[in-house]
């Protein structure tokens, strides 16, 4: 392994600009004679706009436009849309209810937009914006999902706010399963409801040259090709040549910048109709209110044995929450990245799962760090957990004794899983856990008055997303393949243009080193260039912990292309047979002989020509590669969370936390601990601190940061993270994808801790101080009766 | 509008802005100086955090004129032009503290706040509670927590000829 190489702790190039305030987020891009937007926003969850007036507004200083969903309508802006089809059990398609940049007959969330102002500076924008009358009707709504059903019917294409009824799985069979099960556990679970508060909030700027009639967006976007699609081919603002999307440094994701939203449709338009750059930042309440919530979901779940503890079927029922609008992903997450996953790490014969997603009147919802995953997982995690403990079983024991040992495994829920070893991750934890000292440990604590409880999670997921055959299938809109653009320079030096996006994961590190060790050329001489639809040609942008492998694959194949045709060069230069050239550590050799060529010298050649004709070889060195991978990859670990609970007052402290996960071949070690690291405070965050709380009638109670608690660092202790490796078959890397792996195993892992601590499986997140103090009042008058 | 004037980075700068202008505006829009962000607007995340007078405050929640004649440092006058990073930024690279990079310049200007405070010598518990002002949604502050230590205790070795954020 090179010091710059595949699997070295290679420091990040993209830190020096981070570190000394130089990064160029979009609120940072600045163009001449800007102008802002302000959005003016339903204070009402559900009602009708009886009109706006907004005259006053016109006349505030520094107010160059004020425009509303009228106009939008007039100059046949199309609708925001979701582009992956669901059809319910009955073979009918998904209601998707119309959803316009700017609201122009109901408005159905509260921070719905109606109108926007166009002024000078923000600040005359938000003057302005207080100055435009909108006469509301205000009608009932609904926010609570259990209620959506028999709750006012919100889009007149969806009765009873039913977007689909939807199922995966052999019910019958899973029925007769149940039947002949010995035990039967049985959960009711809400996965609450998270806003993804990636730190940079949402920006987009637009420009318009009228002199060529083209548009340029900078936007704070996870997939910029993606958002060229959709806003060119669906909303039709311009054709998708005439628009350039630019997403420079991206502060932070997690999903929620993956989406499609109506700021950045309508700055687009204003700039068109203003003629001078729109700019729009966002506030951390429009985050709240605006961006894409994740999780939101109700389930019943049970789980059937039989008397050696071997697992016979899972069958779920839930209820998912989309929201007021279907966001672009939306109606993937609750079924095919969710039920898909319920199988585990375990031999599970049968599986039924059936989903209703409904709207409400809240924010949209849609991917959120492990998207349908971590839901999956705190389901089948919390169940096997509970089912130990009911059958007086060791939860690692009843785990060991299901889990998948032959690979490949075919699921009874569409996934293959090719590669894992679990028992090495789990048996790896436990040791760094010291699970057989957790004894011991629970007394010591016990004796300062705190209970001292242990949770397993041994999570799965699907990344590499995504066979693009297999997710059409399945109702995806696009293709889920990546594409490299590998140009080598006339001096050697490398640029690879990636369709995927970096916000915080370092593409620019781990996706040189791969270069550096493939061409055997210094690090420092290879750049990524990514994010730009102008440079790169298409591209589906990183989510789903999809760029190691899938838009890794995708550079090894273009640097395969420029290998060959690298090797016809030298072969000119050294007047040899092509396939007499070797290529090793930069050089180029003929077989038996001691002649060589330096990469630099055969870059060279490649471009000034001297040594071929035209009718041998094409000059220059520039390959292109569209990867599409042959299967999801499945990384899988074991995570292990020991807790002490306070009995007096509920507070949990998390004491220690394990980590071991199998994400294949690992490219830069210090970038994938950062990832785990990340992905488990989220997790944390979910199980103990974050809930998203609308009231009844669809206020947001927590609209800023000092209502909604965000784990900071005194909530979370260090962590202790492994390794293990069983390398995925199904790209050249045998890598599998680490982004999303805390996030998914986390929840359940401090649940199941919690509740070994405190006797008590009625407990709901966020575990708060005072959810868990009242769990132990709960539990305390049963756990005397049984003592007595 | 109400003429403003204070020392930026070493350098005296003066401008014309609303009474409302807060300091980040100021120094972002009116300085060009974008390496300190907006996060939250309610003083909770810290990734606007700067010095004045030598002194972490929250830049979206201090009025320009607030600072009518103060010292501000921002992320930008920790290193001189072309010299060594600072011994905290180039702790925070080293260990891997930033992901995004979005709350890195808040960061690293209030890690420089609690080394002030509490010295170079600092254990994790410390820093933990003392990093109350700050959120991260990338790194889950393991690696931060390291950086901070680290860099810390390179500023009491006095390993970099760089200026110290107390300044």
């Amino acid at each position: 392994m090179s010091a710059t190489g595949i699997g070295a702790a290679v420091r990040r190039k993209e830190d020096i600009r981070f570190i000394t305030g130089k990064g160029q987020y979009t609120d940072d891009v600045v163009r001449p004679g800007e102008t802002r937007a302000v959005f003016v926003r339903s204070p009402h969850a559900r009602a009708k706009i009886k009109s706006i007036d907004v005259s006053a507004a016109k006349k505030m200083p520094g107010v160059v436009d004020v425009l509303t969903g009228a106009q939008l309508a007039t100059d046949k802006i199309g609708n925001l849309i979701c582009g992956w089809m669901i059809h319910s059990k009955d073979g009918s398609p998904m209601k998707m209810a119309p959803h316009p940049a700017l609201a122009a007959a109901t408005v159905n969330h509260v921070g719905d937009a109606v109108a926007v102002v166009i002024a000078e500076t923000q600040a005359q924008g938000r003057d302005a914006a207080e100055k435009v009358k909108v006469d509301y009707e205000v009608l009932p709504a609904v926010s609570d999902p259990a209620k959506a059903k028999s709750g006012p019917q919100i889009h007149e294409v969806a009765p009873k706010n039913t977007i689909y009824e939807w199922s995966l799985g052999d019910q019958k069979a899973v029925d007769a399963a149940f039947a002949a099960a010995k035990h039967i556990t049985k959960l009711d679970i809400i996965n609450n409801r998270l806003v993804p508060n990636a730190i940079e909030p949402r920006v987009a700027l637009a420009e318009y040259d009228a002199g060529n009639d083209h548009l340029t967006l900078w936007n704070t976007s996870q997939n910029p090709h993606v958002a060229r699609l959709v806003i060119s081919a669906f909303v039709g603002i311009t054709p998708e040549h005439k628009l350039r999307v630019i997403a420079p440094d991206v502060g932070g994701g997690f999903g929620s910048k993956i989406f499609i939203y109506p700021e950045e449709v309508v700055c687009l338009w204003a700039a068109r109709k203003v003629n001078r750059p729109v700019k729009w930042t966002a506030d951390r309440t429009e985050s709240f209110l605006t961006d894409a919530h994740g999780r939101d979901h109700i389930t019943h779940a049970e789980l059937a044995l039989d008397s050696n503890g071997k697992i016979l079927a899972l069958k779920a029922k839930t209820i998912a929450n989309l929201g007021a609008y279907m966001s672009t992903f939306s109606s993937s997450v609750p079924t095919y990245l969710y039920a898909t996953l319920m199988s585990g790490q375990y031999d599970i014969p049968q599986i039924y799962c059936e989903v209703d997603a409904v709207y409400t009147n809240t924010a949209p919802v849609d991917a959120y760090r492990g998207a349908g995953r971590p839901e999956a997982t705190f389901v089948v995690e919390r169940l096997v957990e509970v089912a130990a403990r009911q059958l007086g079983l060791d939860p690692a024991d009843l785990r060991k004794r299901n889990f998948i040992k032959s690979f490949p495994h075919q699921t009874p829920v569409i996934m293959a899983y090719d590669a894992g070893d679990y028992n090495a991750s789990l048996k790896k934890a436990m040791e760094l856990a010291d699970v057989k000292g957790f004894n011991k440990r629970k007394r010591e604590a016990a004796r300062h008055g705190k209970l001292r409880g242990l949770g397993y999670s041994t999570y799965i997921e699907a990344c590499g997303i995504a066979p693009s055959q297999a997710v059409g299938s399945l109702g995806a809109g696009v293709g889920l393949w990546e594409s490299a653009e590998v140009r080598v320079n006339p001096t050697g030096s490398v640029e690879v243009l990636t369709g995927c996006h970096a916000h915080g994961q370092g593409h620019e590190t781990t996706f040189a080193q791969l270069v550096s060790e493939r061409l055997g050329i210094p690090f420092e001489n290879v750049s990524i260039v990514h994010g730009d639809t102008d440079k790169v040609q298409f591209g589906m942008g990183t989510y789903g912990s999809r760029s190691g492998a899938v838009g890794m694959s995708a550079i090894v194949k273009a640097l395969d292309k420029v290998e060959a045709k690298a090797k016809k060069v030298a072969a000119f230069m050294l007047e040899a047979a092509e396939g007499d050239i070797e290529f090793k550590d930069g050089k180029f050799t003929v077989a038996g002989t001691d002649k060589s060529a330096a990469w630099g010298d055969v870059a060279l050649n490649a471009y000034i020509a001297h040594k071929f004709t035209g009718a041998e070889l094409e000059p220059g060195l520039k390959e292109t590669s569209f990867y599409d991978p042959t299967n999801f990859t499945f990384p899988a670990g074991c995570h292990i969370c020991e807790v002490e609970v306070d009995v007096e007052t509920g507070k949990t402290d998390i004491v220690t936390w394990t980590a071991v996960d199998d994400f294949g071949t690992v490219i830069n070690p210090m970038i994938v601990e950062g990832q785990v690291h990340g992905g488990i405070a989220q997790g944390v965050g979910q199980a103990l601190l974050e809930g998203c709380v609308y009231d009844k009638d669809g206020q947001l109670v927590t609209g800023s940061l000092m209502d909604y608690t965000m784990p900071r660092a005194h909530d979370l202790p260090s962590f202790k993270v492994g390794l293990t490796e069983t390398k995925s078959p199904s790209n050249p890397l045998g890598i599998k994808g680490c982004g999303e792996a805390g996030a998914i195993a986390a929840p359940a892992a401090v649940i199941n801790a919690i509740t070994d601590a405190i006797g008590s499986e009625a407990l709901t997140m966020p575990a708060t101080a005072n959810t868990v103090w009242a769990a132990i009042q709960r539990a305390q008058p049963a756990q005397q009766a049984a003592a007595e | 509008m109400p003429a403003v004037s204070m020392t930026v980075n070493g350098k005296a700068v003066t401008g014309d802005v609303e009474a409302r202008t807060l300091l980040v505006q100021f120094l972002r829009e009116n300085l060009r100086l974008t390496g300190t962000h907006v996060g939250c607007d309610t003083s909770q995340c810290g990734a606007c955090v700067v010095h004045i007078d030598g002194i972490a405050a929250k830049s979206c929640t201090t009025l320009a004129l607030q600072c009518e004649g103060a010292k501000v440092t921002t992320i930008e006058g920790l290193a001189e032009a072309n010299g060594p990073l600072h011994p905290m930024q180039e702790a925070f690279r080293e260990h891997h503290g930033l992901q995004c990079g979005y709350c890195t310049p808040g960061m690293i200007m209030a890690a420089l706040d609690i080394v002030r405070r509490k010295g170079n010598d600092l254990d994790e518990h410390t820093i933990r509670e003392q990093l109350d002002g700050n959120i991260c949604r990338c790194t889950g502050y393991h690696n931060i927590v390291k950086a901070i230590a680290a860099g810390a205790k390179a500023m009491g070795k006095g390993g970099s000829p760089t200026r110290q954020a107390a300044e």
